[in-house]
């Protein structure tokens, strides 16, 4: 990892505080990283004059022309089957795949080159590139626009994954995983382009690789990231009223692992839960509660659970608020350990 | 030696002019624009009038209840009926069609009724329809994946002596997957029945085919395939309609694959939820507009005196009655079981997901219960 950038964006007006929306965020860390590094250039589909179906890359072009900002070919295994060449060439090119589901023909590109090229070349070559995905559901989009594809990078040796759960660190990490040396897949909440917060730029919050305890407690530690920090702070303030006083830990990064933030909460409370969107088996919650109960097991009061979609693919969105686990599911979840036995 | 001479015709590259019947103003043409394809009889041209017209009333209508919030997503093909009508005119009931989520108005043509159409575009289930009984698979999205399974089919009923066709719609945008280079090598390499509808709309979402291309056609493609391609005015369904028909006797009397171009425009928004204001002139699309398929083959039908107000009169009524049957179904509010979530997934049960159905099967009737003791206690 190289070191994070300290100083202040070109954009004087962008030191005040604005309210920012995720997409916001990401659309200003981009600018910045831009504005900043020559070697940056964007491109996917749709990210040129539309600014990209979600509108971060909104006016990027315009800002800095097509050379830097463009529209590519509709294929997404082109797509990163380029930016590998121009990363081996010496730019940070920043790739979008339209949604989740639609990465899946860059999946060659990413887990045989992307993810190898490092390790096969004896650290020779770098692919200082970040392929940024917008990710999990809860948008009523119809089918493939839902997917939660994080346990197939995450299950890649090679790969850096994190996924910011706000529009802070949508900003900092998205800097961040353009300074790095290491491919990055940055995994973009679509349920969250729209939460807001006021932020001043360029704001620095924790290292990507690194999570976070957003919310102190003393009962429970509450696993979740993107989507699911929401529903497992939701759980927190219900549950408070209750007497149960949960952690909750925004994990950030899927790949590295903090084990030190994550196996310290868990030993403080000897309870955890972690909550994804994705189907359970196999899905990432599986790594999660295996590691954490080899390092920790003689600290645990209770089996380690998985909050998690069933394993089904992803529903029509009439059907979805069946499949997302919620704070109520968090809690029904929780209820079932025998607290007794403590 | 270069391979495969024998198989081939000369390989000249498909007209740079798109191949045309009816010009703009609905006058027959006659000569190199026709590309040798003869106009087809005046009550066949009458039925594809009859349903196109019958195709964008429904269109219109859907984008109407798409914008009244009944449907979670529609894609419009309004201005793309030629295309759409035409080249599904082309193959029978017992032939194959493999569409995307443009091609609603094509599987009308195929006989599926508006509530089998929408389900997965209301947000109810992802396929409303049997794909066996009408012979049209699932919409597809995951753009060009589709291709290659219309080749599979036409491949393996070609195994059976079955002697079906297989039609594939594909978009512009979508020819630059690598699925879609795979579809059509296969198809010419086997030599499967199919036939692959291109509709370039000039838009992919709001990338202009300029940059998906660098062609002078996408027909051009077909070439070196080593299978014949069409680059046909997708705005004149006699045009369309003629080459399809052809593509379908060469692909059913064992002449392979056929890649047909149909040059359109994409005259709505990609979806409802698209800004086509960012990328695109409103003069570019009210240029298009005045090129519209419906009206230039009516000029036609009015000019040879065919289109008289009882037939103008019983398709509007048709129409208005298909508009009434869309509006219906997407008033129903379906009843939808969530545990149908859990029976569909697997051919063989499996017992933990037999589990999450229960746990989801509590989940409810606790929220049941909950909600009836809140009704008691008002
Ligand atoms: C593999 C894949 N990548 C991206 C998308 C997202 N997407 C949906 S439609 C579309 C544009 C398709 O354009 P085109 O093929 O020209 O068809 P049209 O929508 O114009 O009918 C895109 C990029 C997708 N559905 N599938």
């Amino acid at each position: 990892m190289s070191t994070p950038v300290t100083e202040p964006a070109t954009d004087a007006a962008a030191s005040a505080p604005q309210p920012l929306t995720m997409a916001g965020a990401l659309n200003a860390a981009l600018r910045d990283a831009m504005a900043e590094d020559d070697r940056v250039v964007v491109y996917g589909e749709d990210v040129g004059p539309l600014g990209g179906v979600f509108r971060v890359t909104d006016g990027l072009q315009a800002a800095f022309g097509e050379d830097r900002v463009w529209d590519s070919p509709l294929a997404e295994a082109g797509i990163v089957g380029t930016a590998v060449g121009m990363a081996m060439y010496g730019l940070r090119p920043v790739v979008e795949m339209q949604f989740d589901a639609f990465s899946y023909p860059a999946f060659e590109q990413i887990v045989s080159h992307v993810a190898k090229m490092r390790n096969r070349t004896k650290g020779r070559v770098s692919l200082p590139m970040v392929i940024r995905i917008p990710c999990a559901g809860a948008i009523g989009g119809v089918e493939h626009h839902s997917d939660s594809s994080e346990a197939y990078w995450a299950a890649t040796p090679g790969l850096t994954v994190v996924m910011p759960s706000n529009p802070a660190d949508a900003y900092s990490m998205l800097r961040e995983a353009i300074d790095s040396d290491d491919p990055v897949v940055f995994m973009e909440p679509k349920s969250r382009y729209w939460s807001k917060a006021e932020l001043t730029l360029p704001v620095r919050t924790a290292p990507m690789n690194r999570a976070q305890v957003v919310r102190e407690g003393s009962d429970v530690t509450l696993i979740g990231y993107g989507p699911t920090v929401r529903t497992a702070l939701d759980a927190a303030a219900a549950a408070e009223a209750e007497g149960l006083s949960i952690e909750v830990v925004d994990l950030r990064s899927i790949s590295p692992f903090d084990d030190e933030t994550v196996g310290a909460s868990l030993r403080k409370t000897t309870r955890a839960a972690v909550i994804h969107e994705a189907a359970q088996f196999g899905g990432y919650g599986a790594e999660v509660a295996a590691r954490l109960t080899e390092r920790n097991f003689f600290h645990l009061a209770a089996p380690i659970l998985r909050i998690t979609g069933y394993d089904i693919p992803y529903p029509s969105p009439k059907l979805e608020e069946h499949y997302l686990p919620t704070p109520d599911r968090v809690l029904d979840a929780l209820a079932s350990w025998e607290w007794d036995l403590a | 030696m270069s391979l495969n001479v024998e198989h081939h015709e000369p390989r000249v590259l498909p007209s740079e002019k798109p191949i045309r019947l009816l010009d703009n103003a609905g006058h027959a043409l006659r000569g190199r624009e026709t590309g040798g394809f003869e106009l087809p009889p005046v009550e066949r041209l009458l039925d594809l009038y009859r349903r196109m017209v019958i195709a964008r009333r429904f269109d219109v209508q859907v984008t109407a209840l798409t914008k009244q919030g009944r449907l979670a997503t529609y894609p419009s093909a309004f201005g793309q009926e030629a295309c759409e009508i035409g080249v599904v005119s082309a193959i029978t009931a017992d032939d194959w069609l493999f569409p995307t989520y443009r091609d609603s108005i094509a599987l009308l043509t195929r006989g599926l009724e508006p509530g089998e159409i929408l389900q997965s575009f209301r947000g109810d289930w992802h396929n409303g329809w049997d794909q066996h009984a009408h012979r049209t698979a699932a919409m597809a999205t995951p753009l060009a994946t589709q291709a290659l399974h219309a080749v599979g089919l036409a491949h393996a009923a070609r195994l059976r002596n079955d002697p079906i066709v297989t039609l594939t719609y594909l978009g512009d945008g979508a020819t630059s997957e690598g699925d879609s280079h795979e579809a059509f090598n296969f198809a010419a390499v086997w030599q499967t029945p199919t036939v692959f509808l291109v509709q370039n709309n000039q838009f992919a979402i709001s990338t202009p085919i300029a940059r998906q291309t660098h062609a002078t056609t996408l027909a051009d493609k077909a070439v070196g395939y080593g299978m014949p391609g069409y680059h046909v005015d997708g705005n004149d369904v006699a045009a369309m309609f003629a080459v399809a028909t052809a593509a379908v006797d060469r692909a059913r009397s064992g002449g392979g694959p056929t890649l047909i171009e149909g040059l359109t425009y994409r005259i709505e928004s990609h979806t409802n939820s698209d800004d086509p204001t960012r990328y695109r002139a409103a003069r570019d699309v009210e240029h298009w507009k005045r090129r519209d398929p419906i009206e230039r083959l009516e000029k036609y039908l009015v000019s040879e005196g065919a289109l008289t107000d009882d037939i103008r009169a019983d398709i509007t009524e048709a129409g208005e009655a298909l508009a009434g049957r869309t509006r219906d179904a997407m008033s129903e509010t379906p009843e939808l079981d969530p545990l149908e979530l859990f029976d569909h997934v697997y051919a063989t049960p499996r017992p933990a997901l037999a589990e999450q159905r229960a746990a989801l099967e509590a989940e409810l009737a606790a929220h049941a219960g909950q909600a009836r003791e809140e009704v008691a206690a008002r």
